[in-house]
């Protein structure tokens, strides 16, 4: 069992906790994700670590609640426990000196890039990070990647801070002022991901991103998280889950992210009625049923 | 007089059966046992011995049972098989113990295995003893992996006095026995109980550890005395052909872990889900395939079909398997292979093209190799497909210590004794055989206990 040691809403559905979990913490690296089953009848899902902490032995996770695991996992509070968390696992990024790195993130993909900008800093890279979100309140920790960033731009959807647009504006009008890139990191929805590998694939930008197809076991065994790059398989929690964005099928991972799209609805609306019932017997939110 | 015939195992009828996850057969009662067991001739040479990869004294147990001494039965099993209510499920006696039986020259060989697993029924009803904690030897080993490999290692081990704790990746310990064999051939209820049985030797299992990323095997190393590795041959292998990332294609392993390590057959009641369209198709036609053909139809599939680019006859499958899924109405297509899935804008399956095969010269397996035959093309619909053409070993623990030998398909290579290229490391079980049979991963298992005892009091 995993102990909750703190929890943080940063937003309306979007969650931070710290997980009590020595040996993850001891052996985590940026770039790399844990998976987690909320209690014995849950589903494992699969989270980055967004940060670490070796002394306390815990683990950082930023979610934002989707579906029923998410949210089940967003009712739970400081000193319950989390059923199962096993980690960490994938490949960890990639941490050299490439000299200007731009790191671009989306949504609740920031949380994901917050180790990874701060590593890329501390190798004694230049970081350009560019956040972005649709509105204000969903821009998530622009301060802690800021402390890294030589440079911070923020972009929203609607402009209700920072500029107005896409990120991948944003990212375009560095490439054409001429700003030389050794790199870019994308983290973000897939879409995001895709428009900013194509962006900078006639630069001959290096552009890694990190995916995130629907995984069971994360060990490699059963080939849930399949994606195909460069024309070839590869399986993302053990290959990945970075991988060189111009070789990515982004297409086809946007397919295999909704085979479950009925049954993921199913469980959610009975999980929501559910959790009216409880509400209704006079049990407070987030009591397990 | 000889009776030919092995007595009848009663099972679940095929048309009620498709319907639920129970276990199919039903096993026998005392009296039939006993009467099966009479057929024995007790011969002296005790071939059925010699074909027990394990080498189980067949004709003593089954004597025991002729006597109604059922406790020493199980006694004589356990000397050399620690998980008799396991194998006496699974394990191919056709090809082993039954098929050196003597009356199987006349008749039926005896049912060995159904024999196997009335005793070790009859000992869970009655409840299983554990012997007496030896005094400790002070050395510790670490077994990697909880299939029957890792479990047997880490039962005969503790029984030694050593201390043991075994590191399992899933959130489980079982390895293919809790993730791969559905609920209706081994149901769940016998394997915890094996598994509580190694716990209360003192064996400590440790799950969520994923060796090689949660602690490296060097780290491991410094810390206990002997490592014994049984990662299994958790790699699924492809086709090789387009339209296999469709949305409603599966790994086999997916298939079977969803549905019975996360118990999707009981969505939504559990979280996790599960899809299968009304016409499903398994490629390949070893165990594995008729487990997924089998537990299609049971996920409400209207049509299961079997695909395999050989004929019956070299299906790897267990001749029992292929009864049971031809009896619940699984379609089987031989000398038939697909070269394409086709999908729809929405990247779900709807179809899948196929060639005729036929069989040609012997290849390196010995068997007739299966050669497309051209202008053959057929077209299927189908709208889940699920690939089962086999595994090879899981290269995330093995790419890790170094000087660690390994054969070309990725296996760890090993001695008569399961020792490793490296000193005090020990390996056995699928990873060093690639994927092979649960009683050979116990034997395996008990030759590196062998070894590690050996190894540990020098
Ligand atoms: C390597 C990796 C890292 C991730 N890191 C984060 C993170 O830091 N923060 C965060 O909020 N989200 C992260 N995700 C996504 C997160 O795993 C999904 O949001 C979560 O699984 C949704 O589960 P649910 O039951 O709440 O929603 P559901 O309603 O079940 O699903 C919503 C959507 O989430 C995806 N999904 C569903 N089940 C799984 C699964 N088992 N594995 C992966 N994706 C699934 C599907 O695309 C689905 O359409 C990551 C995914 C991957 C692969
Ligand atoms: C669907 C199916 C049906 C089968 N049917 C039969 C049958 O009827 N009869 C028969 O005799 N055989 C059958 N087999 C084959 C048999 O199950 C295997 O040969 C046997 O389980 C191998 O045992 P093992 O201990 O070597 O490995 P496994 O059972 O594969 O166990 C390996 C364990 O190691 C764990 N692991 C892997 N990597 C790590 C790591 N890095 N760190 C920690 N843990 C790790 C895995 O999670 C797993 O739990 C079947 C196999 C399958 C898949
Ligand atoms: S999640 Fe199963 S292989 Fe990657």
């Amino acid at each position: 069992m995993y102990k909750v040691i703190e929890k943080e809403i940063l937003h309306e559905n979007l969650v931070k906790m710290e997980i009590e979990a020595p040996l993850v913490a001891k052996s985590a690296k940026p770039g790399q994700f844990i998976i987690l089953r909320v209690d014995e009848k849950g589903e494992r899902i699969p989270l980055t670590i967004a940060d670490f902490d070796r002394k306390k032995g815990t683990v950082t996770i930023i979610f934002l609640e989707v579906g029923k695991t998410t949210k089940k996992l967003g009712t739970l509070e400081v000193g319950d426990c989390i059923e199962s968390f096993t980690g960490p696992l994938g490949e960890p990024s990639d941490i050299r000196k490439y000299g200007t790195t731009i790191c671009v993130g989306g949504g609740v993909g920031i949380a994901c890039l917050y180790p990874i900008a701060r590593a890329l800093k501390e190798k004694g890279n230049r970081v350009i990070s560019i956040l972005g979100a649709r509105t204000k309140s969903l821009l998530i920790m622009e301060k802690e990647i800021g402390k890294y960033s030589d440079e911070l731009i923020v972009v929203t959807d609607d402009g209700s801070k920072g500029r107005k647009g896409f990120v991948s504006d944003a990212l375009k009008e560095l490439i054409d002022k001429g700003v030389k890139v050794d790199l870019v990191m994308a983290i973000g929805p897939v879409i995001m991901m895709k428009v900013i590998s194509d962006l900078t694939k006639p630069y001959g930008i290096k552009t890694l991103v990190s995916l995130n197809p629907i995984m069971v076991d994360g060990t490699g065994m059963c080939g849930s998280c399949r994606v195909t790059v460069n024309g070839e398989i590869k399986f993302a929690c053990v290959d990945g889950p970075e991988f060189d964005g111009h070789g990515v099928d982004f297409d086809n991972l946007m397919l295999r992210n909704n085979r479950f799209r009925e049954e993921e609805g199913i469980a959610l609306k009975r999980y929501m009625e559910e959790q009216w019932q409880c509400i209704g017997m006079g049990k407070k939110h987030g009591d397990k049923a | 007089m000889v009776i030919k015939h092995k007595y009848e195992m009663p099972e679940q009828p095929p048309k009620e059966r498709i319907h639920n996850f129970d276990e199919v057969p039903l096993g026998y009662d005392e009296e039939t046992a006993v009467k099966e067991a009479e057929r024995c001739l007790q011969c002296k040479p005790k071939p059925c011995t010699k074909g027990c990869p394990v080498g189980i004294n067949i004709p003593e147990f089954i004597k025991c049972i002729r006597e109604r001494r059922f406790d020493d039965a199980i006694k004589v099993i356990k000397e050399s098989n620690s998980l008799p209510a396991v194998t006496g499920r699974v394990c191919p006696y056709e090809n082993q113990c039954e098929g050196n039986c003597l009356l199987g020259k006349i008749g039926e060989p005896v049912a060995i295995g159904r024999l196997e697993r009335f005793v070790a029924d009859w000992e869970r009803k009655k409840g299983v003893t554990v012997p007496e904690k030896p005094p400790s030897t002070g050395k510790r080993v670490a077994v990697v992996g909880s299939g029957p490999a890792g479990l047997t290692v880490a039962s005969e081990l503790a029984k030694k006095g050593h201390e043991v704790v075994v590191f399992e990746a899933l959130h489980a310990p079982g390895g293919v026995l809790l993730y791969g064999i559905p609920e209706f051939r081994l149901p769940k209820e016998i394997l915890s109980r094996e598994i509580d049985y190694i716990k209360r030797l003192g064996v400590e299992i440790k799950c969520n550890v994923v060796v090689g990323k949660t602690i490296s095997l060097s780290e491991i190393k410094k810390e206990f005395d002997a490592v014994f590795i049984g990662t299994g041959a958790g790699l699924p292998r492809w086709l090789n052909v387009p339209g296999e990332n469709l949305a409603q294609v599966y790994s086999a392993n997916e298939f079977l872990t969803r549905v019975n390590l996360m118990k999707a057959y009981l969505f939504p009641e559990y979280d996790t889900p599960i899809a299968v369209g009304n016409r499903v198709v398994t490629v390949g036609a070893g165990n594995v395939a008729m487990d997924c053909a089998r537990t299609a139809l049971r996920l409400g599939a209207k049509e299961s079909f079997i695909i395999y680019r050989r004929s019956k006859d070299e299906a790897p499958a267990r001749r029992e398997e292929i009864a049971h899924a031809e009896e619940e109405g699984v379609k089987f297509m031989f000398l038939a292979n697909p070269i394409r899935f086709i999908g729809d804008d929405a990247g779900n399956v709807t179809g899948m093209e196929y060639v005729q095969m036929k069989l040609g010269e012997p290849d390196e397996s010995g068997r007739r190799r299966p050669i497309p035959i051209p202008k053959s093309n057929s077209l299927m619909q189908v709208d889940t497909v699920i690939v089962a053409i086999g595994q090879t070993p899981n290269p995330l623990l093995t790419s890790e210590l170094k000087g660690l030998k390994l054969g070309k398909r990725g296996n760890i290579i090993v001695d008569d004794n399961q020792q490793t290229s490296v000193k005090g490391v020990f390996a056995g079980g699928d990873i060093a055989t690639g994927a092979a049979t649960v009683i050979l991963a116990m034997g395996a298992g008990r030759r590196a206990a062998e070894a590690i005892d050996e190894y540990l009091r020098k």
